[in-house]
């Protein structure tokens, strides 16, 4: 009967999805296999502020030549950002004189809410800002993502776990929680631990890493 | 630290700066009778406010009858030039200011801003000020803190490093350590 085969076809599917779903939920946070002598393509998500001074830190001292190309991506509203990650990117090219090409890309992204911001008016920000997301991410697939809060962060990561559990492709997801953190996550830090969507996840004070274990410490990054 | 003869005498300048916020608060607290006493008691001369986003303008003075001379700006490029010269700075609880002022040995206050609706910062300038790198303070109360405040008893900040972090991405990826 046709409704039968539906039926089956459906709950096959769903059980396809929570198979899926749990070997993701098994694998994520685990080392990738083997020594790897490969490039990651990796995408950095700069929040503002201090969190755009937190990760160029971080970004300093990571080597160029694993970490490459680069996207930098920032709120459409925020213009320092980029343009501080270019300085840091200009300044190690001219550290390595002209032969190093230009590996970076530089991108702006829609916010789902600016502060202050009505909650009417930010649901139909928010389905741009998520379309909008989707569409880079589809375009850049990151192997590597390095994020630390706020918000921007979230639906990129949201659907850099979308495509874990398609199969279209495996990310390794990197959120550093901000020093200005020091006894309670941030909210976008708190969704990416309790979800299991961060691979792994740092904080820069011991409170948070008794509290929150599977975090781990790494000192202060400033 | 800083310090430019002024034909009279050193110059001290304190220098506030709320960074891309609006903190009337702390910017009335410093044009206040109270606070502006404390900081000539403490031998400082000048009063530099950066307002940022705020309405509220303090009172200029060339500090003619012997108070401090106090003047005040918007925003600048420069920032980190007033931090430079300043003798005190006293500031809003921005980690980006925080770890500015500190990376430049500078003898820091931090004024939270009370009326922010959800203040974590004052997470990290009150775990600053327990292991004695800044002070921190109320607007109300900054007074006092000035007035009972020993900068030769802070203890200089020790940049941090993002090598920690930088290994344990690389070990998951399984790059070699260096």
């Amino acid at each position: 009967m046709a409704v039968g085969s539906v039926v089956a076809a459906l709950t096959a599917l769903v059980l396809l999805i929570l198979i899926r779903f749990l070997y993701i939920l098994r694998w994520s946070g685990k080392p990738l296999h083997g020594k790897s002598w490969r490039t990651y393509s990796t995408l950095i998500v700069l929040g503002s502020g201090g969190h755009t001074a937190e990760m160029l830190n971080l970004l300093s001292v990571l080597q160029k030549d694993r970490f490459t190309p680069r996207f930098y991506i920032a709120a459409a509203t925020d213009n320092m950002s980029l343009q501080k990650a270019r300085m840091m990117e200009d300044s190690l090219i001219n550290a390595a004189g002209v032969k190093v090409e230009e590996t970076a890309k530089y991108l702006q992204i829609y916010r789902s809410r600016e502060v202050g911001q009505s909650y009417v008016t930010s649901v139909w920000t928010t389905l741009v800002a998520t379309a909008h997301a989707l569409y880079l991410m589809i375009q850049l697939r990151p192997e590597v993502i390095l994020c630390n809060g706020p918000g921007t962060c979230i639906p990129l990561c949201a659907i850099a776990f979308l495509f874990k559990v398609l199969g279209i492709r495996w990310s390794s997801i990197f959120y550093m929680e901000s020093i200005a953190r020091v006894k309670r996550l941030s909210l976008s830090g708190l969704l990416l631990y309790k979800l299991q969507v961060a691979d792994q996840f740092f904080v820069q004070w011991p409170e948070l890493q008794r509290k929150y274990p599977r975090a781990e410490y790494v000192g202060c990054l400033m | 630290m800083g310090d430019a003869e002024d034909g009279v005498g050193p110059k001290r300048t304190v220098f506030v700066t709320v960074g891309t916020t609006c903190f009337d608060a702390l910017v009335r607290a410093v044009d206040t009778r109270e606070v502006q006493q404390e900081l000539s008691a403490r031998g400082y001369t000048d009063l530099v406010i950066q307002m940022g986003r705020g309405t509220y303008a303090p009172k200029k003075s060339n500090g003619e009858d012997g108070s401090l001379v106090v003047d005040y700006f918007t925003f600048s490029p420069s920032i980190v030039d007033y931090l430079r010269s300043a003798s005190l700075v006293i500031s809003h609880a921005g980690s980006g200011s925080i770890f500015e002022t500190l990376r430049l040995g500078k003898p820091l206050i931090v004024v939270v801003n009370e009326d922010l609706m959800d203040n974590h910062q004052t997470e990290l300038a009150e775990e600053l000020a327990e292991r004695k790198h800044l002070y921190c303070a109320r607007p109300q109360a900054l007074y006092k803190t000035i007035a009972d405040m020993d900068v030769e008893s802070l203890l200089p900040y020790v940049s941090g490093d993002a090598a920690p972090v930088a290994k344990h991405i690389n070990r998951f990826l399984g790059f070699p350590d260096d």
